[in-house]
């Protein structure tokens, strides 16, 4: 599966969630591939969260665990049968029981990261190195990174090629800042971008590798600097799950009293749809995140009620425009017209 | 035969995808399915919720499948010499040229009939047409095959095509806008799938238009327009009259 994230302006909490990503892989004994055009990713690797095993949340974790082998159970036999990935969903508003909690002011010991093995793939070191490739349709930086890509899942027998492998493991792939400058790509700096489809044509190939392997993957994606909405959009279509960081960093509803309690919206535009009619669709449509000192949230958005007597006219418009914009629902179910007046 | 649009604005329409497929398999027709999205595995596992096989359908030659995701590999990972006298069908990828006519020679070449087949009209159907913009044809050259696929499988061999196509109102996607307006012109049959207007409910998921294109035949009569809504299930889809939902009765 394929999870698109779409980065809030400074991409501070993007990259959060990219990390989280990459930690849970390393608690679930995942192997991981890290690639990037700007930080390094052995130095993103030492910056992953730390599990919280604290007293306080002791009980959850046994719960966790004693949940999670069985989940895995049944995701290995998932795989086992139709050779496909298994459904890689982030939500902790759903339920506690997936997944594990983490502790944001800490980093993740080394000892823990070594458990697993973590492929990396640092563009400035890997262009500098001699391509043997042939010529390729997309941007070089992509046609390399779709060959390591490549070779990682061949090698590390992923794509059940090795019969003799009993113990089947998942590798989680994450691409940081796809379709910025750092890749070569102009898809952010111009309006008539050189090769405009290389974007789309790498990640038509990025899934078709995801499909045929054992693997997960997700990509930040600078969508704010991308002029080109049309490319969004044929991104949005070529992704499994898309998720949108709005931060209110900057931003005029910093002061809006509806959002004082978070730093952000999480906008959910797409769910993925595998292997079934339907999807899975939560009955939560709004939901907000917070950076807590520790933890990282990401809730429910709530009105604070309107208890004030003295609230103006313009604020009351505010949130009326809020409360329409929240309403707006994601692309897998029905997205209604906005602004209807009720 | 019958060209029919499943068009989808704002929410996915691939449940027609599905239903078509199985429909069509049931039906006897030899059915060629382009699928640029999804690996076989998914709509496999869907069209045995709806009671068919691909894989046996396959086997006994019924269903020609075109796993786009595992072409596009095959074609860029795959060795130099593979086989000369036949092209990868997404050959264009790496070609310089910009038409999509191994493409669309593999169609024919799945559909027209062996002295061997028995099955009833042919059936091209592609999930979905959007994709071959991504991968850089230009709009022109997924009309032209559009049209080359026309001739061939719906006035040569009477058969139908089914293609489904993303549209979003406020899209800013103009190639996209143009193939699927120009589309929208020359189709017999249009299955429009929206969201309702009044945005995300849980019982009914969206509204589904069927336009059937009656002015085509110059007889002076209008276009029927038919408005039903919906709700999807596990294994089957559910219509129903606006506002007759089972959960408001």
């Amino acid at each position: 599966t394929f999870v698109s994230t779409e980065e809030d302006k400074y991409n501070l909490y993007s990259n959060l969630l990219f990390k989280y990503f990459l930690a849970e892989g390393v608690v679930s004994g995942h192997d991981l591939f890290v690639a990037s055009a700007k930080a390094h990713p052995d130095n993103i690797l030492k910056e992953l969260p730390a599990p919280l095993l604290g007293d306080t949340h002791k009980t959850e974790m046994e719960e966790t665990t004693a949940v999670k082998s069985e989940d895995s159970q049944d995701s290995m036999k998932i795989a086992w049968r139709y050779q496909n990935l298994p459904k890689m969903e982030a939500s902790p508003t759903t339920s506690t029981k997936f997944g594990h909690y983490y502790d944001v002011s800490k980093t993740m010991s080394p000892e823990q990261l070594q458990s697993i093995k973590c492929h990396s793939f640092y563009l400035p070191e890997e262009l500098s190195s001699q391509p043997k490739i042939k010529t390729w349709p997309m941007n070089r930086a992509y046609a390399r990174l779709l060959q390591s890509i490549q070779s990682v899942i061949c090698q590390e027998g992923f794509d059940g090629s090795d019969r003799q492998k009993k113990q089947k493991n998942i590798l989680r792939i994450g691409i940081q800042s796809l379709g910025s400058l750092l890749w070569g790509d102009d898809l952010c700096s111009s309006d008539t971008p050189k090769d405009i489809h290389s974007l789309t044509k790498f990640l038509y190939v990025l899934r078709g590798l995801l499909r045929k392997s054992l693997s997960a993957c997700i990509i930040t994606v600078p969508a704010h600097l991308i002029q080109n909405k049309a490319i969004m959009e044929r991104v949005t279509n070529l992704s499994d799950m898309v998720v949108g960081l709005e931060s209110f960093i900057g931003s005029e509803r910093e002061t809006n009293p509806l959002y004082k309690d978070y730093h952000g919206l999480v906008h959910v535009h797409q769910i993925p749809r595998l292997n079934s009619l339907m999807c899975d669709v939560s009955d939560t449509k709004d939901l907000a995140f917070r950076l807590k000192r520790k933890l990282f949230t990401i809730e429910r958005l709530h009105l604070p009620p309107d208890l004030s007597d003295t609230v103006s006219r313009a604020s009351k418009q505010d949130l009326a425009d809020s409360a329409k914009l929240l309403s707006s629902g994601c692309g897998a179910m029905a997205v209604g017209k906005k602004h209807l007046d009720f | 035969g019958k060209f029919t649009l499943l068009q989808d604005s704002g929410t996915d329409g691939s449940f027609l995808v599905h239903h078509f497929l199985s429909f069509y398999l049931r039906a006897g027709c030899k059915v060629c399915f382009v699928a640029l999205l999804q690996s076989f595995s998914h709509y496999n596992v869907v069209a045995q919720k709806l009671g068919v096989s691909l894989t046996a359908a396959k086997d006994r030659g019924q269903l020609v499948f075109l796993e786009g995701l595992k072409s596009c590999l095959d074609l860029l990972f795959g060795e130099e010499e593979e086989q000369p006298g036949q092209p990868s069908p997404l050959q264009f990828l790496r070609e310089s040229t910009s038409d999509l006519k191994a493409l669309f020679d593999f169609v024919q070449t799945s559909l027209t009939p062996t002295s061997s087949d028995s099955w009833k009209v042919p059936v091209l159907l592609v999930d979905d047409l959007g994709i071959l913009l991504s991968l850089g044809a230009s709009p022109v050259a997924v009309l032209d095959f559009i049209h080359y696929c026309r001739v061939t499988v719906c006035s040569q061999l009477k058969g139908n095509i089914v293609v489904l196509v993303h549209s979003n109102e406020d899209s800013e996607d103009e190639e996209n806008k143009l193939v699927v307006n120009s589309l929208c012109h020359h189709s017999d049959l249009i299955l429009w799938v929206e969201g309702l207007a009044t945005g995300f409910c849980k019982d009914v998921h969206g509204q589904i238009k069927i336009i059937r294109r009656v002015s085509l035949e110059l007889t002076g009569e209008q276009d029927h327009v038919q408005l039903y809504q919906y709700k999807i299930q596990d294994k089957n889809v559910t219509f129903f009259a606006p506002g007759l939902s089972a959960a408001v009765l």
